[in-house]
């Protein structure tokens, strides 16, 4: 059985013999190195401008920038975390022209600050994936992600998402690991207390009684 | 330690990533087992961090790929990468 480790290493070997290949003069192999992270970057441009155009914008500005300074990458970082980091700077260029960025980070400093109390529901002991077939529970979850502060949404993205480790998260957004589980808590316990009240009663016309407990003070 | 509601909320992140100490995470878990309040919070986060990881949320644009293997192809085919 191949151990995830292994399987990194084998992932890592081949993408450092494409990228000697394309650098070689191989140059559509390219789109092989980069097929695999697609969705990792549209997700990760998404995390910055919250809009759907732009976030397609913003990833191929970041591929295509990959490709031109792909010798510039050092193999003593993965290939993912650069590409992450290089549609980062690229989103957030994107939001410099816009103007956006300074309206932003007054939102955040507010959103460091205060008291999280999650949701507190008894109701909610299975996991609902199957309520994912449904659009307007999808909808409801883009649009609470989409509310999350800046520096919260980065984290919840490129963690709970893309599924980086923590230490991935904090290189590639050039923050330490302290403030990655800081934000990764409250992003979640934000996202907990949105969206459990309200899948609650997503699902309050399925299920019959029984299922949903109500606390007698709630 | 005995730990209070709120203890444990602010713990909830790093008992899900497995990250408390083992001493927290007894005194945790030995909360959790009589309050149902803290339970619920920790099963409806859960599910939360479960159904975000899930490829459906947020899908990508029809043709998104197409696209931009097509944009690829027009800079690959005149543009080498620059020299380190």
């Amino acid at each position: 059985m191949t151990t995830p480790q292994a399987a990194a290493g084998m992932r890592q070997e081949r993408e450092a013999a494409l990228i000697t290949a394309i650098l070689a003069g191989e140059r559509e192999k390219f789109h092989d190195l980069i097929r695999p992270y697609e969705r990792q970057v549209y997700l990760t441009a998404l995390s910055l401008v919250k809009n759907e155009t732009e976030a397609e914008d913003v990833a191929q500005e970041a591929i295509l920038r990959a490709y031109r300074k792909l010798a510039s990458f050092r193999g003593d970082a993965k290939f993912s975390t650069w590409l992450i980091a290089i549609t980062l700077n690229e989103a957030r260029s994107k939001l410099r022209q816009e103007k956006r960025a300074s309206l932003d980070s007054l939102d955040n400093h507010d959103a460091e600050e205060g008291d999280y109390t999650p949701a507190v529901l008894t109701d909610w002991r299975e996991i609902p994936s199957e309520a994912l077939e449904r659009e307007e529970i999808r909808a409801l979850m883009r649009q609470a992600v989409a509310d999350l502060p800046d520096a919260f949404r980065e984290v919840v993205i490129l963690r709970d998402m893309e599924e980086l480790s923590v230490n991935e998260t904090a290189e590639a957004l050039g923050i330490s690991i302290s403030l990655v589980k800081v934000r990764l808590h409250r992003a979640r316990l934000l996202l907990q207390k949105r969206l459990a009240p309200l899948l609650r009663i997503e699902w309050k016309g399925k299920a019959k009684s029984g299922m949903l407990r109500r606390l007698p003070w709630f | 330690m005995v730990l209070n509601c709120r203890h444990v909320w602010d713990r909830i992140s790093d008992y899900i990533e497995g990250t408390l100490d083992p001493q927290v995470r007894a005194d945790v878990e030995r909360h959790l087992a009589h309050c149902e309040i803290c339970s619920a919070v920790l099963d409806s986060t859960r599910n939360v961090i479960i159904l975000m990881a899930d490829d459906r949320v947020f899908e990508l644009p029809v043709d998104y790929s197409k696209r931009l293997h097509a944009r690829l192809d027009l800079v690959l085919a005149s543009e080498s990468p620059e020299p380190a």
